[in-house]
């Protein structure tokens, strides 16, 4: 068994993409995610065929992605919400180039400059795309800091093989986080050849290009259907969830990420008091669990959905609900954590 | 017989799709023979902008990127680094590497980046059709200086080369035109410099390229190449600004 380390949530991301094959890294400073930035540079600024730049905007940064992933390496950025916005036009690039990486967003409160604390404010922006154009991210919202871990070593092989940015969707409070983490070896998936894309040199073949763009409507838009497969194909195959109680639970809340933790709490001091409340927490929240909600609002007539946001989540859940149950909402935003004391009394309000 | 004169290798056989007098077909030319007598075609990625010169990929024999406006040489930073041996480029146009890729610019150069930056200097943004660049001159008029760029509301004109001679890790810096022939020869010097410091590793090399667009500035390519010289060349004067011992 691998040894357990007391580690940063933001520090064991770093340490996660290194152990899982990454050796650049492109960012710029932003609370409160910096440690990770630090973390690499700490890293890879040691290391062979390995390169760390502090960016000069987030903008910089992920174009840097751009170029170093369009070579065939395993690479990765990090930043908080605003910082993120910035990165929007990079992403879109990215994502039309099919060009793998992996970004992390360790959600603060906004809009605007916000504040530094956790929020689940940018879930929109995260899931349904975030710049402009057709397409889609692949997110993962982890909720501890072994799932930091985890999720990030996952979300380097889900990128190389649908060729598509994967996020790591966290907040503040998970990348602040101290927690025993254990790292256990990368898991191992075949992967499709990077020699059969990548722009290295056109040594013994013809020429390659990475060019997202096209004039013609008919080009472009059949490059919009390809990527339109994948997306499908994502949600056939790579949805993930966890399931609390649900099978006797009189009502189900859903909620990812830091929220989620504290709903566990929230579940145990119900149970305590006679009330059965079940939890499904998206853990793949691109795609998205729409099938296993649906089935469970089959059974369950009441729904409650909490986030650190005004409501965002919600749109997916009531979509996969479709009408079958009733779908309330309990959010805080700004920065403010909700208690399992008042989510406890929200539910006895429905 | 002796073949004296071909294609270079680095070029495809795709017609260009410039307008007639534009200047970007000598440019891409010269830097096609420069990559060709440098045999440096296989290990060669070259990144093309957003402007006129986004179609560059259709003409380059070469593994291509397309970066988003202006980003370019973070694109061609995040190439080199992940591959140091491989021979990395930009081609870049004043709206792209003046304006809305400052940033990008100048903290690559800053940073000593191991890549070659060809810059095109027109004076104007052409594709969008013919508006102010931060190139564009005083008294220049434009879609978007209307009544001729004026330095109290419109600054004046930016003259990067100079202005990126200022960091000590800007290892080649140059300034040539493509109005004559002579100029046109004391150009790929320029660019076959500014190559040979990439392949040393010395650091970071560009060439500014004063050029023409004659659509956009609604001169004929004769007219177009005498107000370069008349106009452009006292404003932005050729030379070295910036060059190593050792290429000198």
């Amino acid at each position: 068994m691998a040894e357990k380390l007391l580690m940063k949530g933001n520090e064991a991301i770093g340490e996660a993409a290194i152990r899982a094959g990454c050796r650049f890294y492109f960012g710029y400073p932003i609370t409160p995610q910096s440690e990770l930035t630090a973390y690499m540079a700490k890293k890879l600024l040691r290391m062979e065929d390995a390169a760390f730049i502090q960016a000069e905007s987030e903008v910089a940064a992920i174009n840097m992605v751009y170029g170093a992933g369009a070579t065939g390496v395993r690479v990765m950025t990090s930043s908080s919400s605003p910082g993120i916005s910035l990165k929007q036009e990079g992403l879109s690039y990215l994502s039309l180039a099919e060009i793998p990486c992996v970004v992390v967003n360790m959600q603060r409160g906004g809009p605007g400059l916000g504040s530094i604390q956790p929020a689940q404010g940018d879930y929109f922006q995260a899931t349904k795309g975030g710049g402009h154009g057709d397409y889609h991210l692949i997110v993962l919202a982890p909720s501890s800091v072994q799932e930091l871990v985890n999720l990030t070593m996952d979300a380097f092989n889900l990128a190389d093989q649908y060729r598509n940015p994967a996020m790591i969707l966290g907040d503040g409070l998970l990348g602040q986080m101290m927690e025993a983490v254990e790292f256990k070896e990368p898991p191992k998936v075949a992967l499709p050849d990077k020699n059969e894309w990548a722009i290295t040199g056109c040594k013994g073949r013809k020429p390659r290009h990475i060019v997202p763009f096209d004039l013609d409507p008919l080009v472009l838009e059949s490059w919009n259907k390809k990527m339109g497969e994948k997306y499908t194909l994502l949600k056939q195959k790579e949805v993930r969830y966890e399931l609390l109680n649900t099978e006797e639970a009189e009502l189900i809340i859903v909620a990812y990420g830091t929220v989620a933790r504290i709903i566990k709490t929230a579940i145990k001091n119900a149970k305590n008091e006679g009330i059965k409340i079940g939890l499904i927490r998206p853990i793949t929240l691109f795609p998205f669990p729409e099938k296993v909600i649906a089935e469970a609002a089959e059974r369950v007539k009441k729904f409650l959905v909490v986030e650190m946001s005004l409501g965002q989540m919600i749109e997916d859940v009531k979509l996969a609900v479709n009408g079958k149950a009733e779908v309330k909402f309990y959010g805080r935003s700004g920065g403010v954590v909700p208690t399992p004391i008042e989510i406890l009394e929200e539910v006895k309000k429905i | 017989m002796k073949k004296v004169f071909e294609r270079p290798k680095s070029l495809t056989e795709v017609p260009f799709s410039y307008c007639p007098g534009c200047h970007h077909g000598i440019a891409h030319r010269l830097i096609a023979e420069v990559i060709d007598e440098f045999d440096l075609r296989e290990k060669t990625i070259g990144v093309c902008p957003v402007g006129c010169s986004v179609f560059a990929y259709l003409f380059f024999d070469l593994d291509m990127v397309c970066a988003a406006h202006g980003r370019a040489p973070a694109v061609a930073t995040g190439i080199k680094r992940a591959k140091p041996d491989s021979i990395v480029f930009t081609y870049q146009g004043d709206g792209d590497l003046a304006a809305i890729g400052t940033a990008e610019i100048v903290h690559a150069a800053n940073r000593g980046e191991n890549i070659t930056v060809i810059f095109i200097n027109n004076a104007i943004y052409g594709m969008t059709g013919g508006q102010m660049a931060p190139t564009t001159l005083i008294g220049q008029v434009t879609q978007t200086s209307p009544y001729g760029r004026n330095e109290q509301t419109m600054g004046y004109p930016i003259k990067m080369a100079e202005m990126l001679s200022t960091l000590k890790k800007a290892t080649y810096i140059a300034r040539v035109s493509l109005h004559k022939t002579a100029n046109i020869i004391k150009a790929k010097k320029a660019i076959k410099k500014a190559f040979q410091v990439q392949i040393e590793k010395k650091g970071f090399s560009l060439v500014e390229i004063l050029s023409t667009c004659p659509t956009n500035w609604g001169l004929s390519p004769v007219e177009a190449s005498k107000w370069l010289e008349k106009n452009m060349i006292p404003y932005y004067p050729l030379g070295e600004f910036r060059v190593p011992e050792e290429v000198k």
